[in-house]
């Protein structure tokens, strides 16, 4: 689990004028699970297909094992892909599409063998009695397991997948996302996955890569990801954030609104500017009196598991989740604990993100749409 | 509303009856008719005569055919290759022939390859002996190909090109070489445009008149120069003519069932 085995050392990619990425520098540990993470056009596509061999980076250089493997294609490497769009062959039955692979290996493996490890495959994304079905006759969840056989079937030291469940449904997701998971621990093989879905990231990796305009945000744990973002754009575009402009007093001392909190934070500058992230699940109501804020309700929306509603501080919305009904116009107060405050360093996107003033149910519904839309038609 | 789209397709129903329906009929009781009038099979037990016609003529076709798939190909397969703007430059230059005069291109191969035409006038000037090209079955099959290499060409281009370049990355992925990505991907997936390309290319090539008028001399008839003659020549019998036009129809539908059926598989590839 610890060995290095990829490494991207300032790799940067540039399509005509265009930089796509911008100095990377990653490595990669054997049998990790490790996410790239962003927005459409963010880079991590591109960082995948510099793996796969498919580009070879403008500048910088791609290590495998400790071997410099930039000018090897990518029947060379010990890498397969599962494609967005399952690139099976469509006249081969799905037994064929399998062992594709293995029939090209050199020396060639006998029949037995192949027939083996085809079966072996189909029964690991529970496929078995489908060999001889045409690929056009499975549904897209059937299709991508096809797929996944098909390249592990190769035994390759890694997997990479370009956003492999962005064709499926909500449901079949969730599934897939379970047996990915198994089907990696199983193998004891690296997996690289490239997906925008930020809770698919979580709920599968052990190290997410944000990625942004070609820049490597924050790479870490799902959890120090989570709990620890670097800056407003990491913050935002995992789960939901309230980020507002504070200044660092002391160690352990951010005024936000001209009063004074305690947190956990240090290490900052005396009055230092910073951006603090508040996450919605993190504010407790309490009764105007004993609040360290006092904000107005302004909206409403039942969310099941709780209700999500904005308040006004000062005109600066924040997005609150809470299980206590506050209908909108009422005053509350909010207490915060320490812990519930994580304070950052100014960056680029500061003032950028973190605001709902705009909030609204139906504007996120159609952004998420928009987004799925972008995602399918792949960067280039 | 439906109703009225549909009286605008009456002129073509009528046209069709017109002018392909009932021209079918009209050979067909030829091709059972004489000149004495009556129904009659004579047209058919005398067909033996023709039989080195009808193999002259499908050989021909038939070699013309494989040249167009040789050369076609692999000029199909480049063009896909070339980026979008050579594409539709070379695609034009495919093209090109085919907005020029049929009889003004046989015509012009015709000047070439004469016994002084303008390749023996060259090859003499450079020291070497004439070649005899005019008035050959090679010459017959070069103006073949000529002509319809086009017809070979563009449907092989469009499937090539319309394949999904991800099937050819996932080939490549999972070991395949440049050559086994041709032979197990591309090209079994581009056999559609072959079968299509073969039909526009056979077709025409098995009747064909002209090319083997003008560049066989007359010497070696075909098809297309037997029923001329028999409908327009010194020989005029046009029962004979409409029964072999007869004989070839159906013997060309039935090879081309038959290699619609061989290549059923692959046109479902290319629609998934």
């Amino acid at each position: 689990m610890s060995k290095e085995l990829i490494r991207l050392s300032d790799c940067t990619m540039a399509f005509d004028d265009e930089i796509v990425l911008d100095n990377l520098n990653l490595y990669i540990k054997d049998e990790e699970f490790l996410t790239l993470l962003g927005p459409s056009g963010c880079g991590k596509t591109t960082t995948l297909r510099i793996i796969g061999g498919f580009l070879v980076p403008t500048k910088g250089d791609v290590f495998f094992d400790g071997v410099r493997i930039n000018d090897v294609p990518p029947h060379k490497r010990k890498v397969n892909t599962v494609f967005q769009k399952y690139a099976l062959v469509p006249h081969l039955n799905v037994y064929d599409n399998v062992a594709f692979g293995l029939r090209l290996v050199k020396p060639k493996i006998d029949k037995k063998e192949i027939d083996q490890r085809v079966r072996e495959m189909l029964e690991v994304v529970s496929l078995k009695g489908f060999e001889h079905r045409a690929v056009s006759s499975l549904s897209g969840g059937q299709q991508q397991r096809v797929a996944i056989a098909r390249a592990l079937v190769n035994r390759p030291k890694v997997l990479l997948l370009d956003e492999p469940l962005g064709a499926l449904d909500l449901r079949l997701r969730k599934d897939m996302q379970q047996e990915l998971k198994r089907i990696q621990q199983q193998m004891g093989i690296t997996f690289i996955y490239v997906t925008h879905d930020q809770e698919e990231a979580l709920a599968m990796s052990d190290t997410v890569v944000v990625m942004n305009e070609g820049i490597i945000q924050q790479i870490g744990s799902p959890e120090d990801i989570y709990n620890e973002p670097k800056n407003a754009f990491v913050a935002d575009f995992i789960g939901e954030s309230n980020i507002v402009d504070g200044i660092m007093r002391a160690d352990g001392v951010v005024e936000i609104f001209g009063k004074k909190f305690e947190c956990l934070d240090s290490g900052f500058e005396k009055d230092e500017p910073v951006d603090v992230v508040i996450r919605p699940e993190d504010v407790d109501i309490v009764d105007t009196r004993a609040g360290q804020l006092i904000g107005l309700v302004t909206s409403v929306t039942f969310k099941g598991m709780n209700y999500d509603i904005i308040v006004d501080f000062k005109g600066f919305k924040w997005l609150i989740q809470t299980s206590d009904f506050c209908p909108a116009g009422s005053k509350i107060g909010i207490h915060i604990v320490p812990d519930g405050f994580h304070v950052m360093k100014k960056s680029k996107y500061s003032g950028l993100y973190g605001d709902y003033s705009s909030y609204s149910d139906e504007y996120e519904e159609l952004s998420d749409a928009d987004e799925a839309e972008e995602g399918s038609e792949d960067e280039k | 509303m439906k109703n009225r789209l549909r009286l605008l397709a009456y002129p073509y129903i009528l046209w069709m009856a017109l002018f392909v329906v009932a021209p079918i009929v009209i050979v067909v009781i030829y091709a059972f008719g004489s000149a004495g009038g009556g129904f009659t099979f004579d047209n058919f037990s005398r067909m033996g005569t023709y039989l080195p016609v009808f193999i002259r003529s499908f050989k021909l076709a038939f070699e013309a055919t494989v040249f167009c798939i040789l050369l076609g190909y692999p000029l199909a397969y480049i063009l896909s290759k070339e980026s979008s703007r050579s594409q539709g430059i070379l695609v034009l230059l495919v093209l090109l022939p085919m907005w020029m005069n049929f009889l003004l291109r046989t015509y012009a191969w015709m000047s070439l390859l004469e016994n002084t035409g303008l390749i023996n006038k060259l090859l003499t000037l450079i020291g070497l002996s004439p070649v005899k090209m005019i008035n050959t079955p090679g010459a017959i099959i070069l103006g073949m190909v000529y002509n319809y290499l086009p017809f070979m060409v563009l449907p092989i281009y469009s499937v090539i090109s319309k394949l999904d370049y991800s099937l050819i990355e996932a080939a490549q992925d999972l070991g395949a070489s440049s050559a086994g990505v041709f032979r197990r991907v591309i090209f079994p997936l581009s056999l559609p445009g072959v079968l299509s390309g073969i039909t526009m290319v056979f077709v025409p090539s098995v009747s064909t008149f002209v090319i083997s008028q003008l560049l066989g001399g007359g010497k070696y008839m075909l098809l297309g120069d037997l029923i001329e003659l028999e409908f327009l020549g010194s020989a005029y019998n046009p029962y004979l003519g409409s029964a072999v036009a007869l004989v070839m129809m159906i013997v060309v539908i039935i090879m081309l069932l038959i290699m619609n059926r061989f290549g059923e598989g692959e046109e479902q590839a290319v629609m998934i």
